[in-house]
């Protein structure tokens, strides 16, 4: 509260202190120049600043790679099909970064050069037909190259089939939470229907078809396990709004639509605990349990309780906005071995049960 | 029509006399006259502006500092923060209602209605638009819009809460968000009639342009403003029906019980009736006018820089008929990429694919417009007026915004980011910013024309510097929260202690913004000052080239006294030797042997 207060009261200030000094800059040049329009003065000062600002612009991507740019999510995959995701994110970052250093330096170095001087007369310069064809054919080239690799990774990622015997699991959306269907021995999902939801005492929460026999063996839970290695076929429904389901250490997203089943397939490459030793992660963890700390102090100055050490699990977030609690809608995802997998989905009960 | 389109003609001049006799009314309320239709589009565009801009500071600083009590959320929040504490859903109201003002009431309407309306007439030498009275019924139309927009902030249930999008169902339940019950009718209806208001203003824009132009001005001489807000109009004819059936269907869904929409739905422990309509629908429909939407808002802006980096660079545009051809292909493939919105909406992927190559082909004549423009400044003798420092700015976030569109108009990289911080960074930087230091630009560069004085240039350069240093202070470190997964219109990234590093980057972000909106005041008090107390404007104070510098200080209606000037050559001969001057008018006639170059 304070914070935000004296720096609003401090801006104000820094304001006031400005309009002031302007005033004062208008009087002192009153008698020279008073046309408003820019003299060599001010082609000057405002043609230095433009260097400055290719500094600034520099600067701050610097800052911002040095700060956050060790990017957990990029060359950090946790699926398989995530692997090329970074691969053509990494391709693509670095002709970004490219372009950008290169244009904006052009622009803002011919704003300093170029700065008017009275007397100066400019080029006469209209047209060149060469100099435009290869600024149109080297982005069509490059673009090229890039829609054929974007589009071969995309249907690779998006040819949703059952091959390779993968494990057939529901997401299923509803303001605000997560839960999921697991397709259990047969691996397929009994059908279902909201019309057929039932919150009574022999409830039926995710409206399934009492009848059906694919869905007596189904397992509804409120925490995703996968096994490692093992390809997913996720089939996405929502009860009552859109919702999207992302998981970023996967590259998965689809989103979860009302009325209708949307799929998307994965295969997990490394289990929960092997994601936690990898170097990104365990600097992240690091970073933010020193944050953590720092905040655990105070709290527990004021008398309240610290807050628990962070441990890295994966994470289903919601990322469609879905209402007032949108903003804490998550499941929990734990990729484990086969072993491991199968002796939790034991313990679980089944929808016949 | 015929008889404005008369008084707009080459004989009108006579009938003027009869115009004199203006009442407050007709001069200041109810005008028909262009000009002051443009002025009314940009104070009514500032002023919703201004609360567009007030409301992102206070959601930023929900999400710099969550869930702390600000006195300043109660003095303008009320009870959308109890105790100073801004309520979740209310957060996601701000940000609705931010979107959908900074996009259609300010960088819609403000811009394109004032310096299309501005301008029209004026550079292609017309006494008046086409019709003078759609044009007026044009600006009250938006004006009724806006009203009935800020109105919805006050209902019960407060203001629509479903992003800018509104995608149904959460906009067409009350069950789901308070904010789609009456505040989401209303919005409704705002957007109507600002539809409505816009057909009326851009099929205005069309005739007059093909209509109306003076003697000698053919296509080709045209300024690019003039092509910009032209091939503007033309997408916004196209594609805002569009929005308007959209929200016609979703008003019978919401009011009607029809299914368009809406399908299969159980919600607060009741099915409801809904059957056989799909989201995916709406989300189609809205699209079809919502990327265009980007064009319409970004064309105008680089009309504007077109002109005015030409007229201080002291030289022609670069690639003149490359610049009509880009803005000629931005607007068909504009409206042909509308899918990359929906990549994992649970359309057919094949689609995705088709929508990856149309939108990654605007890459192309992007690119040709950025480096013709920065040829433009190659071997100049440039004039850094603050107008020109905004253009300057836009061709920069252009850029800078406009390389992150490599990657999310690439379908397999947007899985992962799409609806983060990312998309945020990118569409501020290349539509938001970029349009709006458009529309600075514009402003500073035809304030002599619009109020016959002249704007502080010191307090412009203040007002250009600290924007530009906050501009990228805020959106430039976003990409790298949405490169970490941060989904956007999140309350609170607290719930996550995955996000837990992210949160000074969040301050730093809040704090540019605060500093960044509070200088606009520098803006706002230059403008409003200037227009009773500014230094009286020459006839032509950056020495144009163009028709509207040829009409007299002191506004008159039907804009010259007199004739019409012809036009002997086209808006860009700067520094063209064989002449004394460093610009030579449209109206000055060739000399015997010289040769019209772009031809």
């Amino acid at each position: 509260m304070t914070t935000g207060l004296l720096t609003f009261i401090v801006l104000i200030l820094i304001a006031i202190a400005i309009w002031q000094l302007t005033k004062i800059f208008d009087l002192s040049q009153a008698k020279a120049d008073n046309t408003q329009v820019a003299n060599d003065k001010d082609n000057n000062i405002n043609g230095y600043l433009m260097m400055g600002f290719l500094m600034f612009i520099y600067i701050i991507t610097i800052v911002c790679f040095w700060k956050w740019g060790d990017l957990p999510l990029i060359g950090n995959s946790a699926s398989e099909h995530g692997t090329s995701v970074d691969t053509l994110m990494v391709i693509s970052m670095v002709l970004i970064f490219f372009v950008q250093t290169i244009t904006q330096a052009l622009l803002h170095y011919f704003a300093f050069k170029y700065r008017g001087k009275k007397g100066r007369k400019a080029l006469y310069y209209a047209d060149n037909d060469k100099l435009e064809f290869i600024w149109t054919i080297i982005p069509v080239i490059t673009l090229a190259g890039l829609i054929l690799y974007g589009l071969f990774t995309w249907n690779e990622i998006m040819d949703v089939n059952m091959d390779d015997d993968p494990i057939v699991v529901e997401l299923y959306a509803q303001q605000f939470n997560w839960k999921a269907r697991y397709a259990g021995e047969d691996n397929v999902l009994g059908k279902a229907n909201v019309r057929l939801i039932d919150l009574g005492d022999n409830p039926n929460i995710l409206g399934l078809d009492r009848e059906d026999k694919y869905a007596q063996d189904d397992i509804i839970v409120q925490e995703l396990h996968l096994p490692v290695g093992r390809k997913v076929v996720f089939k996405m429904r929502s009860q009552d709004v859109l919702h999207s389901a992302y998981m970023p250490h996967f590259r998965m997203q689809m989103n979860c639509v009302p009325g209708q089943t949307t799929e998307f397939a994965m295969k997990p490459t490394k289990t929960t605990a092997e994601m936690r030793e990898t170097s990104k992660i365990v600097n992240k963890v690091s970073r933010i349990n020193l944050i953590r700390a720092e905040k655990s102090k105070k709290l527990v100055d004021e008398g309240q309780e610290a807050l628990e050490p962070y441990k890295f699990d994966y994470l289903l977030l919601c990322n469609k906005i879905c209402g007032e609690s949108h903003y804490n809608m998550q499941m929990k995802v734990i990729v484990e071995s086969q072993e491991d997998y199968d002796k939790w989905i034991a313990e679980q009960a089944t929808f016949g049960k | 029509m015929s008889a404005t389109a008369a008084h707009a003609g080459d004989h009108g001049h006579d009938d003027h006399g009869h115009h004199h006799k203006e009442t407050f009314m007709t001069k200041y309320i109810f005008s028909q006259d262009h000009k002051m239709i443009a002025k009314q589009y940009l104070i009514t565009g500032t002023i919703m502006g201004v609360i567009g801009v007030m409301m992102s500071i206070f959601f930023r600083m929900q999400i710099a500092w969550p869930k702390e009590s600000f006195t300043i959320f109660e003095m303008f929040l009320g009870n959308w923060a109890p105790d100073g504490v801004l309520s979740a859903d209310k957060y996601l109201a701000l940000v609705t209602i931010h979107g959908t003002i900074m996009v259609f009431f300010v960088l819609t309407a403000g811009l394109s209605g004032t310096f299309s309306n501005l301008l029209i007439p004026l550079q292609i030498g017309a006494r008046d638009m086409a019709s003078g009275l759609l044009n007026m019924i044009s600006y009250w139309l938006f004006f009724i819009s806006s009203v009935i927009m800020i109105l919805s902030l006050f209902v019960e249930g407060g203001a629509a809460s479903a992003g800018w999008t509104i995608y149904p169902p959460l906009s067409a339940l009350p069950e789901a968000i308070p904010g789609s019950g009456l505040g989401m009718t209303l919005w409704l209806v705002s957007m109507a009639i600002f539809v409505a208001s816009s057909l009326l203003g851009s099929l205005n824009y069309i005739v007059t342009v093909i209509n109306l132009r003076t003697k000698g001005m053919s296509m080709t001489r045209l300024p690019l403003t003039i092509w910009a807000f032209f091939v503007t109009a033309i997408i916004g004819v196209v594609s805002f029906p569009v929005l308007l059936s959209a929200a016609l269907l979703l008003i019978f869904d919401r009011s009607f019980g029809t299914s368009f929409y809406l399908s299969d739905i159980f919600i607060q422990g009741e099915v409801l009736h809904y059957q056989g309509g799909s989201p995916v629908l709406f989300e189609h429909l809205f699209w079809f006018l919502g990327h265009p939407e980007v064009y319409i808002v970004l064309l105008p802006a680089l009309g504007i820089t077109s002109e005015i980096i030409a007229t201080n660079s002291r030289k022609p545009i670069f690639g003149y008929r490359a610049m009509v051809a880009s803005i000629l292909a931005i607007a068909f493939l504009s409206t042909i990429v509308w899918g990359h919105h929906m990549f994992i909406s649970g359309m057919n992927p094949f689609l995705g694919s088709v929508f990856t190559f149309t939108t990654l082909l605007i890459a192309i004549p992007s690119a040709v417009k950025a480096f013709n423009y920065i040829t433009t400044l190659w071997k100049g003798n440039l004039q850094l007026n603050p107008a020109m420092l905004f253009s300057i700015g836009l061709v920069s976030t252009f850029i800078t915004g406009g390389l992150t569109g490599i990657i999310l108009g690439d379908s397999t990289l947007d899985i992962n980011v799409h609806d983060t911080y990312f998309v945020v960074a990118h569409f501020h930087l290349v539509m938001g910013i970029s349009a709006l230091y458009g529309m600075f630009a514009g402003i500073y560069h035809w304030f002599p024309k619009m109020y016959g004085r002249m704007m502080n240039k010191n307090l412009g350069y203040i007002h250009f510097w600290v924007t530009a240093v906050c501009a990228y202070g805020v959106f430039f470190p976003m990409h790298f929260i949405g490169m970490a997964g941060l989904p956007r219109r999140y309350y609170t990234n607290s719930e996550f202690p995955l996000f837990d590093d992210l949160a000074d980057v969040n301050v730093i972000i809040t704090l540019f913004a605060i500093v960044g909106g509070v200088f606009q005041l520098v803006f706002l008090y230059n403008f409003f000052s200037s227009i009773f107390y500014g230094k009286k404007a020459p006839q032509n104070p950056w020495r144009s080239n163009t028709l509207e510098w040829t009409t007299p200080v002191e506004h008159m209606h039907g804009n010259w006294p007199g004739e019409i000037p012809h036009v002997h050559r086209w808006a860009y001969d700067y520094s063209k030797p064989g002449h004394d001057d460093d610009f030579v008018p449209q109206t000055v006639p060739m000399k015997e042997g010289e040769e019209e170059l772009h031809h």
